[in-house]
């Protein structure tokens, strides 16, 4: 943890929002990597999006106002400090500058307002689906259950750190089973809890959105890579609240046909199970 | 000056039967203080958790218990949280300087209904009392409230069966009331004890600031105690309001409580708005630029602040429209703040300013609510916020906001008006050292939890995939340097109090201009008997 390794990161930083990109990776994998100091690389063209404001606009405003302010302190430091301005001016207002000052914050936020809400509607008016997943969130693990197949059902229970390990997973990311879905197919999820609210986020979709109980939530996203996605419980939801992520795996069409039919029998199991839980939501208090 | 007609009273009886300002006002400021401490300590607790992968530092007080560890840590964000905002920084800036220099800045011999100040104060005392004891009462199975500040049903109602959750919401059913008395008596205060002469646009920014603030309370805080008490009815007499096997409603809890949450987090920073404007005229030897302006912008911020509450809640599955109307309300709130500062920076312009502490804390505050504040725009664009909703940059974005911006104000305000309160000057190295190891430290500890959220960090957990490690690191060092610089704080507290010295009636000179300024340090038991007059 030197202070180089420190300067380094942030250099990179700047870096990769100079580019705007982060190097791609190679092995398929997205979830946070060390020292990172930016979002994860996007697989979604919502997530695309918001990297690319983010970084291409809402950064620079950042950047730019703070610096803006930086240096006008600074430069007020040096120019009015008590010895090289002993007398203080009487100025009180000055009405043009009250109105620049009122008129260019407005002016910033049109300018950020119109890519704001392009990608506000991109993101929240849902698609027509190619396939519909549902996810139950319980105390502390996910659900999946698949309507278009069968209503087959699973759940997702987050592995023990030597478990991940074993199964090349990241600690406190792998789960024993997971979600699986085709590439490049708009996959809509719906998606409610079993107890207390819980969120399903995968950050490389740019999905976010809360498993309230009682209430059906609806989000969607188009995975145009494949590979292993992972993402965590963003809705603190009780002592395991850390302890149950998600994992979704993006596949092939031919990978994921054989995953449906691998899934039918491997789970068939639990559709009774699942039926009569569902079914006893209501009793649950 | 002073009539000791009624004679000053003496011992406990002084103190606990006190209906006096001064006296009042230095009672939170200590209660203040001392709530800080075990704020911060949680605080510490938690980042000691996270400084390393794992889960190996909360079970040194659960007797090595991983899950009962892992509760603790909700216990203490919540405890964090609460303590934070009702019984830190709430009983500091409104209660403590709030109470001690509205009537000394409007020419008033004391509060309006100086037994209710009584009353206001001591319900808080009993209101962290309460909330200690959840912490060691049943929560879920184990003990303490570990929720969240924001209580959210059903982890609060269903998800925690013990009596841990009662007794917080009484503990935030007597800081509310306290709240609303005081709100009360700030009001009818400001409204009909003003010196002659003093109009409304005349009376100092800090108390317009303490104006629109108590405003705010009086009317959400109400929406927040009905809010709790349907929770309360909720967990044990059987009622739906939030579940909705019952036909109740789980968001329903999340309008109600941001209803008053977004009002209540400018409850937190306009007193220390106001606080800074005079600190900044103070010491520039120049009158605040733009008062007019200055003081409608916190009542826009104030009016504003009530219709943009579901920003809190972009994920949990809103209308588009809805979250586009969010949105852009939220955003506008950008321009009176950005009035502000660009005000304050124009009441330097010119100036022959001076870097006293009081003066370094107010700085370090502007420049710091800055960042807290673009990265508040960041927030407020729904599309975006779905990938930093429940993230470490929400942590970071508000601590910039409370923890630098509420924060360095009060310390501003301490070191502003210490001498005036005690008579006593402030060490001056000591001072310079807090300031420095504390900005230093802060910024180290929040600056780095922009990279842990936009790489994706949740909140909330007491452990993290190992990807998150070195930033977390960076952070809990950050906290040792502030923790440091905590104590630089209390040794400069201890050394002003046992200081032989004395300050003057007026101990920064031309530029400070408010009526406090013209009374001795510190000021007579009863001040004003004759009412000064404004011109």
């Amino acid at each position: 943890m030197s202070l180089n390794k420190i300067f380094s990161t942030v250099a990179v930083f700047m870096v990769t929002l100079l580019c705007g990109s982060a190097a791609a990776l190679a092995d398929g994998i997205y979830k946070a990597k060390p020292d990172q100091l930016g979002f994860m690389e996007p697989a979604t063209e919502v997530m695309r999006d918001i990297v690319s404001f983010h970084n291409g606009l809402l950064m620079i405003m950042c950047v730019g106002v703070v610096l803006f302010v930086m240096v006008l302190m600074i430069y007020i430091f040096i120019k009015f400090n008590a010895k090289a301005n002993p007398t203080p001016s009487k100025t009180t207002h000055h009405t043009g500058l009250e109105i620049v000052w009122t008129i260019l914050p407005i002016v910033i936020l049109l300018i950020i307002a119109v890519p704001s809400f392009r990608l506000l509607y991109l993101q929240d008016v849902i698609p027509e689906a190619d396939l519909t997943v549902k996810v139950i969130g319980s105390q502390w693990y996910w659900s999946y259950e698949y309507p278009d197949h069968d209503d087959f059902s699973f759940d997702s229970i987050m592995l023990s750190d030597e478990e991940a390990a074993a199964a090349g997973h990241p600690r406190l990311l792998g789960t024993d089973t997971h979600m699986v879905v085709p590439v490049n197919k708009t996959v809509r999820m719906i998606i409610t809890a079993n107890d207390v609210i819980h969120a399903w986020a995968i950050p490389a979709f740019g999905v976010k959105i809360d498993a309230v109980p009682g209430k059906l939530n609806e989000t969607w996203f188009r995975a145009e890579r494949e590979g292993m996605y992972y993402g965590q419980c963003s809705e603190l939801c009780g002592k395991d609240h850390g302890f149950m992520p998600i994992m979704v795996e993006v596949v092939s069409e031919e990978k994921y046909n054989a995953w449906i039919a691998m899934a039918r029998e491997e789970y068939a199991t639990n559709k009774t199970d699942n039926l009569t839980r569902v079914a006893m939501l209501p009793a649950q208090q | 000056m002073g009539s000791e007609a009624h004679g000053i009273p003496t011992g406990w009886r002084r103190w606990v039967l006190s209906t006096n300002h001064k006296d009042i006002g230095t009672m939170y400021l200590i209660f203040a203080i001392l709530a800080g401490i075990i704020g911060g300590a949680m605080s510490g607790l938690m980042r000691g958790e996270l400084m390393e992968p794992g889960i190996d530092f909360l079970t040194n007080f659960t007797g090595g218990d991983v899950e009962a560890a892992k509760h603790f840590f909700n216990v203490l964000t919540t405890g964090h949280g609460l303590i934070m905002v009702f019984f830190m920084v709430m009983p500091a800036l409104i209660g403590g300087f709030g109470n001690w220099f509205v009537p000394l800045m409007i020419g008033a011999p004391d509060m309006a209904f100086p037994r209710m100040n009584n009353i206001s104060f001591w319900l808080l005392p009993a209101a962290i009392a309460l909330l200690v004891i959840s912490i060691f009462v049943e929560g879920s199975t184990y003990p303490g409230v570990g929720t969240g500040w924001t209580v959210y049903a059903p982890l609060s109602t269903s998800g925690h069966g013990g009596p841990a959750v009662d007794l917080a919401i009484f503990s935030l059913h007597l800081a509310g009331a306290s709240s609303i008395l005081g709100a009360i008596n700030f009001i009818c205060t400001i409204f009909n004890m003003r010196a002659p002469g003093m109009t409304l646009h005349k009376m100092p920014l800090f108390v317009w600031s303490v104006l629109v603030t108590v405003f705010l309370l009086l009317l959400s805080l109400p929406v927040f105690a009905g809010a709790i008490t349907m929770l309360l009815t909720d967990r044990n007499f059987d009622t739906y309001f939030f579940d909705a096997a019952g036909g109740g409603d789980p968001l329903l809890y999340q309008h109600l409580f941001w209803f008053f949450g977004h009002p209540e987090v400018y409850v937190l920073i306009l007193p220390g708005f106001g606080l800074v404007s005079h600190i900044i005229s103070t010491f520039s030897r120049k009158p605040i630029f733009g008062y007019l302006g200055m003081a409608y912008a916190m009542v826009a911020i104030g009016v504003v602040g009530f219709v943009v509450w579901a920003h809190h809640m972009y994920t949990v599955g809103m209308d588009v429209d809805t979250k586009a109307y969010f949105t852009a309300a939220t955003m506008v709130i950008a321009v009176p703040t950005g009035i502000k500062i660009f005000s304050w920076l124009a009441t330097m312009w010119g100036g022959s300013i001076k870097f006293e502490t009081p003066m370094l804390f107010a700085l370090g505050m502007i420049f710091l609510f800055t960042i807290g504040g673009v990265t508040g725009v960041v927030l407020a664009n729904a599309g975006v916020d779905t990938a930093m909703h429940d993230t470490y940059y929400v942590v970071a974005h508000f601590h910039y906001t409370m923890s630098m911006g509420a924060l360095f104000s009060i310390f501003a305000g301490w070191y502003y008006w210490i001498g005036k309160m005690s008579g006593k000057p402030y060490p001056q190295f000591i001072s310079k050292l807090h300031f420095w190891v504390t900005f230093v430290g802060v910024n180290v500890i929040f600056f780095p939890q922009h990279f842990l959220g936009l790489a994706g960090m949740p909140r909330r957990i007491p452990d993290y995939p190992d990807a998150y490690h070195l930033w977390n690191y960076v952070s809990t060092v950050g906290y040792m340097i502030t923790g440091f610089g905590t104590l630089v704080f209390l040794v400069g507290v201890y050394m002003t109090l046992r200081s032989k010295e004395r300050v003057g009636d007026n101990q920064w000179g031309e530029g400070a201009t408010t009526l406090e300024w013209t009374l001795s340090s510190p000021p007579p038991f009863h001040q004003f008997n004759e009412l000064p007059r404004i011109k």
